[in-house]
């Protein structure tokens, strides 16, 4: 393959599409398919086999506006539908062309208001576009344009420089500069290394690399290809959550389609670069987002974290040296070497470049998946593109960063998205969860929720995360039962501490920060449960016994 | 002495067997295609019981007690046959901020057995998950393995009843 070989496969692509006047997208990923957009489909699919037009329906990826599922998008016209019906498709093809475009659901703006105008899609800039399984439609989208310009036109050094130029940082939660990354495993000498990708998205509330691997898995194939030329790996895996049936069996087929494009497999674009992709399956376990804890799981071992260094790019997978980058990561990567890093850090803030993907969930107007630049505030994000707090309720938190990160207030609506800004906050990037919460949320419930989670997910290894998660989740509960004094108030802070600072991984090193901005910004909530025996939320229910006791009333 | 310990005879006539059979041979029966294994193992089996276990450390030369550390390990394998029907809830954060936590329990009540359990008469497990991805349609519960989205307390109790009652 080389630059000619690929720019006849696009333009073949493309000229099969202007066979058509008209394209209509169906969203097929998880949240639309549960809503039987494979049903809308097949419907339209029928209805415009007879009607005169020349259009073709497509199966797609995430559009993102999950809460408004199953979605359509019409191309060229770009206008999108939400809530579609089977009994939609008559009229979804009569709009072909302009005449009397039936708005589908009032409900519903074709244009949803901003959701799509205030959004920069370089990760999604396929999904909703192409279809996942057809890797033609990907390249004529530019896909592989990247790879082949790094196996024609560029050495593996100046790979890596244009990616540390574009000062792309891991997208996984750690933040850490993934150019540097790559060029410490590049320098470790070794004859096997390994190239690894992460997609054990296991923070509940996050589910951006899911919608990329159904949406455009090749673009994450590309990528880590790209890796693997750089640093001189052999051999790739992707690990992906077992939860994940529909990502496994669209990245299953994508690699099948890359082997036959000769994108993976021995002499890659008629160089000597050999690379090949396998697929393993996690079983269910948060602590193996953790890269150690991870390398353990594909070695078919029980998925415990050990300490490092050794880091995984000195001694890694089967103890050769390792990359491993987050899904959305790798997703960055093909634009970066098609455009040039400079493109890549004219987005963003002064140490965050580029974009991220955020899930935006919980008690907001318009639910889904919305690409921002970096150095949005937090208030564009959930209320000119979420539309903010449904059914005239009032915002009271936003949580980010998974059970690692922490409960911003209405305080901090005016923050800038970054890796420093948040963390200086108390809470963190994480993998780009974003849970929306109102008034009718309780503060120390949602803590409680938190460390029930590490409780139960900690592998067991290290004594203060084992133990001490159940301890601080023993001693929220007493407080939700109001059945807390202020000391246990006090042991709880210094629990954090001890947990914090002395637990093997990142699982319980970051376990405590829950509970820690819950009381730097709700300590006031916590008071109540302690003092007054009341939950301003109305969420936790005291026994009589406890309110009475706390009225001075005795019985 | 032979350099490597025979493979053990496949535990039955069963067909399912030699699929699982086929995912060693893919791995060269290496030790590391333990996970990958188990996985055949429970899709083609439900469950992983006794017997399974024991074939696939003795296949794959793997001590029992890690083969047994790994299964336990790990909550996507299940060392009991599943129920007729399975209802898993998910706790996800998004849904748990949309009351799934309200629905779980809900079905406990509804069906006099705790989330993990399956009902004395077989027809139904209950599990809950932590978060399934489909946080847009929040609280979401897998019926069967079918994802239902925004679902209501009284839509669950109805398909659950209707599950008991056949």
């Amino acid at each position: 393959m080389n630059v000619e070989e690929l720019q006849q496969i696009a333009a073949t692509a493309v000229e099969e599409r202007e066979k058509f006047d008209y394209e209509i997208n169906v969203c097929m990923g998880t949240g639309c398919l549960s809503q039987h957009s494979d049903k809308v489909k097949a419907a339209i699919e029928k209805e415009a086999e007879g009607c005169g037009k020349k259009c073709h329906v497509r199966r797609t990826g995430c559009m993102g506006l999950c809460a408004a599922g199953p979605m359509v998008l019409m191309e060229p016209s770009e206008m999108r539908y939400g809530h579609v019906h089977e009994g939609d498709a008559k009229g979804l093809i009569a709009s072909l062309g302009g005449e009397g475009a039936t708005r589908l659901d009032p409900r519903l703006d074709p244009h949803l208001g901003g959701y799509f105008d205030g959004q920069t899609h370089i990760v999604l800039e396929n999904s909703g576009h192409i279809d996942p399984e057809k890797i033609d439609e990907y390249i004529a989208r530019g896909g592989y344009e990247g790879l082949v310009k790094a196996l024609t036109d560029m050495n593996p050094a100046s790979v890596i420089e244009q990616i540390s130029k574009s000062g792309l940082r891991g997208r996984g939660g750690g933040g850490y500069p993934t150019g540097l990354k790559w060029d410490t495993v590049a320098k470790v000498k070794g004859a096997q290394k390994y190239v690894i990708c992460n997609g054990d998205e296991g923070d509940p509330g996050a589910f951006m690399d899911r919608s990329v691997l159904e949406s455009d898995p090749q673009r994450v194939i590309e990528g880590m290809t790209i890796a693997a030329y750089a640093i001189g790996a052999t051999k790739g895996f992707i690990y992906v959550r077992a939860e994940y049936p529909l990502a496994v069996q669209r990245l299953t087929v994508a690699l099948r389609e890359a082997r036959r494009r000769g994108f993976l497999g021995n002499a890659i674009c008629e160089t000597t670069f050999n690379f090949d992709i396998d697929i393993r399956l996690g079983a269910g376990a948060f602590v193996c987002g953790e890269e150690t804890a991870l390398i353990a799981s594909i070695e078919g071992k029980r998925g415990t974290p050990r300490p490092r260094p050794p880091y995984p790019a000195v001694s890694g997978l089967w103890g050769d040296p390792t990359l491993i980058n987050n899904v959305e990561t790798f997703a960055n990567v093909p634009p970066i070497i098609r455009h040039g890093g400079e493109w890549f850090s004219s987005m963003g803030t002064a140490r965050s470049k580029g974009t991220k993907v955020f899930a935006l969930t919980g008690k907001i107007q318009r639910t889904g998946l919305v690409e921002v630049p970096m150095g949005m505030t937090l208030r564009q994000i959930i209320f000119n593109i979420g539309g903010g707090v449904p059914d005239g309720r009032k915002f009271k938190a936003v949580q980010t960063g998974g059970p690692s990160g922490g409960c911003l207030p209405e305080e901090h609506l005016d923050l800038s998205i970054s890796y420093d800004a948040l963390i200086s906050a108390g809470s963190m990037m994480g993998s780009g969860g974003m849970i929306v919460m109102d008034d009718t949320s309780c503060m120390v419930s949602v803590a409680r929720f938190f460390m029930e989670f590490c409780m139960t997910e900690s592998c067991g290894k290290c004594v203060p995360c084992r133990a001490g998660t159940v301890q601080m989740y023993e001693l929220l509960t007493k407080i939700t039962k109001g059945e807390a004094t202020h000391r246990d108030l006090d042991r709880l802070t210094e629990l954090c501490e001890v947990v914090g600072a002395t637990s093997l991984c990142g699982l319980g090193q970051t376990a405590p920060n829950p509970v820690l901005s819950t009381l730097r910004y709700f300590k006031h909530e916590y008071l109540a449960h302690i003092d007054e025996k009341r939950c301003p939320a109305g969420v936790c229910e005291f026994s009589a016994a406890t309110v009475d006791a706390a009225r001075g009333v005795h019985a | 002495m032979p350099l490597y310990a025979e493979r053990p005879p496949l535990p039955s006539e069963d067909k399912r067997w030699r699929i699982v059979n086929g995912t060693m041979r893919k791995h060269g029966y290496s030790r590391n295609a333990l996970i990958e294994t188990l996985h055949t193992v429970q899709s083609s089996f439900g469950f992983l019981d006794e017997p399974s276990i024991r074939f696939v450390a003795k296949s794959l030369r793997v001590p029992l007690s890690q083969a047994y550390g790994v299964v336990t390990f790990y909550h996507f394998f299940s060392l009991k046959p599943p129920g007729k029907h399975t209802c898993t809830i998910c706790l996800g954060t998004a849904c748990y901020i949309k009351g799934s936590d309200k629905l779980v329990a809900q079905t406990e009540k509804l069906l006099h057995i705790q989330a993990g359990e399956t009902t004395p008469d077989g027809e139904v497990s209950f599990a809950t998950a932590r978060c399934v991805g489909a946080c847009g349609r929040a609280p979401v519960v897998l019926l069967d393995g079918e994802l239902s989205g925004q679902i209501e307390a009284a839509e669950l109790t109805k398909q659950l009843e209707r599950w008991t009652t056949q």
